[in-house]
């Protein structure tokens, strides 16, 4: 079972809710927001192994090249360009397609391969974690997330996904068979919830919200899910000593109150997502 | 002048404080560069004088009656986006390498739109915005489009304020690309420092001048203290300290930038520190 934790909007507990779910449900837990992982200075893992994300990137040899410019017509991305006598490379607008290689006559391509990212894996409080790191300067996250999401392990898979709804999200969705929505009350976080409902209904997969910092009223995302007839998973209150536990960097699930709030969300997923 | 809002972790602030700087400086071009979760224009009632749509990439599209199915789509896509010769176009990067492998030329690349773009006018300005189709990529481009399209507005070299992404990536990269300067809001958390950390990194690389807030600092004075240690070694300029003020949610639901809150001790902090800025900038 693998489970997509997504917002929509940043900074609305994707995290929070990941990480302490994770320990209720004693899941594992994958942190795919590549660009700014935040998930194990919570959980602290004992990092075990370390893997390099590469990608490739082609090799021009000089000897065969006549510079005829057919590599350039071809790429998409804009990566290779004519200059003089030259074929230039843009490595970091290359998505590595192969095309050049295909299309040059003359057998000059061939590709190497560079780092944009790691993959770290780790057990921390007794849980399996993994998260990917984008280099930084690298603008293209997705292998990244491909590479940390390509062996899932069986049991439930808790996926911290970034913010958003572009590539990145879509690609931390692909294997997602139920996904919890993070949103808190305000305009902005309905707005953007919106945005994130409309994606994840593309994938035909179970999915609920959980409410963070609620103010314990009626408020917009409950009148939302009710006229929308979408599940509400759970809430997480809106308190101070809340966000004072998190700015530390602290489990929240170590303290009595919080951890009946997290197995409370987290029996409230199974039965939402419809998992055994 | 363009001034980019970014912060590393999202939620920290940018759009409540790009709005506010905005009003402040009143007379502005403003750009909404957040493209997935495009929240600055829900403060005004503006009208769009300007609609278009944009072409972000290219996907491949198979010719069902060419098809043979010899299978060699499939294994020159590096990305495994053609299954039982099917192109799955959530993973289909447009590169073309398909086409170029098909014997019966039965695949096309096809322009694709990932965006309606909007410029919105205000009563003073403008706003320079887009609204993504879920789930489409290229938003790099498409901040580097939304950037052009606000200057084509920019007569007098007016100040251009952008609402920036979280993270790092290429939305990031766009948005700094050739700006003069980035504003980083951050507040007290290990989150928060860890991603201001990273965003920092990345401006420094492009050379960009940054200018640091820390917003909500009352919440959490030792990470404060952490996050001035950091700053001070990286002899960057921390610009600002705004306090955590229940006004700024209401300001949010109220869909009112926070600057029409005279009474908010948020807004005291942003026009302080606004007035730090334009000393630096």
């Amino acid at each position: 079972m693998n489970i997509a934790v997504l917002s929509g909007k940043g900074g609305t507990g994707k995290t929070t809710v990941s990480t302490n779910l994770a320990l209720s449900l004693k899941a594992n837990y994958i942190d795919c927001d590549v660009e700014e992982p935040n998930g194990f200075l919570f959980l602290k893992p004992n990092v075990y192994t370390e893997e390099k994300v590469m990608v490739e990137y082609p090799v021009i040899d000089d000897n065969k090249c006549t510079a005829c410019g057919a590599c350039v017509n071809v790429c998409e991305f804009n990566a290779l360009a004519k200059v003089k006598d030259d074929i230039i490379l843009f490595q970091k607008l290359c998505h590595g397609c192969g095309a050049c290689e295909i299309v040059c006559k003359y057998d000059a391509i061939t590709y190497d391969k560079r780092e944009i990212g790691k993959i770290e894996k780790g057990i921390g409080r007794g849980i399996n974690c993994s998260r990917g790191i984008l280099n930084i300067s690298e603008p293209m996250a997705v292998p990244v997330i491909r590479e940390l999401l390509k062996n899932l392990s069986e049991g439930i898979n808790l996926i911290d996904c970034p913010p958003g709804t572009s590539c990145n999200v879509v690609n931390a969705l692909r294997y997602a068979d139920g996904a919890i929505l993070v949103t808190e009350p305000s305009e902005f976080g309905l707005h953007d919830l919106k945005l994130a409902v409309e994606l994840v209904k593309m994938y035909n997969i179970p999915f609920g919200i959980v409410i963070n910092k609620d103010d314990r009223k009626d408020n917009i995302i409950k009148k939302y899910c009710k006229e929308e007839n979408i599940e509400l998973i759970g809430v997480i209150p809106y308190g101070r000593e809340t966000a004072v536990l998190y700015s530390n960097g602290q489990i929240l699930y170590d303290d009595v109150h919080h951890k009946i709030i997290f197995d409370k969300l987290s029996k409230g997923a199974r039965e939402v997502l419809l998992w055994n | 002048m363009e001034l980019v809002v970014l912060s590393g972790k999202g939620g920290t602030g940018k759009t409540t404080i790009a709005t506010a700087l905005a009003e402040l400086e009143k007379d502005v071009i403003r750009i909404d560069c957040d493209v997935d979760a495009p929240n600055l224009y829900l403060f005004y009632k503006g009208k769009d004088i300007e609609k278009g749509e944009f072409i972000g990439g290219k996907k491949a599209s198979i010719d069902e009656a060419l098809c043979i199915k010899c299978g060699k789509c499939e294994s020159i896509c590096r990305f495994h986006a053609i299954e039982n010769f099917t192109i799955n176009q959530f993973i289909c990067e447009g590169c073309g390498a398909c086409t170029l492998i098909c014997p019966q030329n039965a695949i096309k690349l096809i322009d694709e739109k990932t965006a309606d773009t909007f410029v919105t006018e205000l009563d003073k300005g403008i706003i320079s915005r887009a609204e993504m189709d879920i789930g489409s990529d290229g938003s790099g481009k498409l901040i580097t489009y939304l950037r052009k399209n606000g200057k084509r507005f920019n007569e007098n070299e007016k100040l251009t304020i952008i609402d920036g992404s979280p993270g790092i990536g290429c939305a990031v990269i766009s948005s700094i690309t050739g700006a003069d300067a980035v504003l980083v809001v951050t507040e007290p958390t290990k989150s928060g420092l860890e991603d201001l950390m990273r965003v920092v990194v990345l401006c420094e690389h492009f050379g960009v001048f940054t200018m640091i807030c820390i917003n909500k600092y009352d919440i959490n004075e030792e990470m404060v203290a952490e996050i001035e240690n950091f700053i001070n070694d990286k002899d960057l300029k921390l610009v600002g300290k705004i306090p955590y003020d229940d006004t700024v949610m209401k300001s949010i639901n109220e869909l009112k930038p926070i600057t029409h809150y005279k009474e908010s001790t948020a807004e005291k902090a942003i026009e302080e520190m606004w007035s730090n800025m334009k000393s630096l900038i």
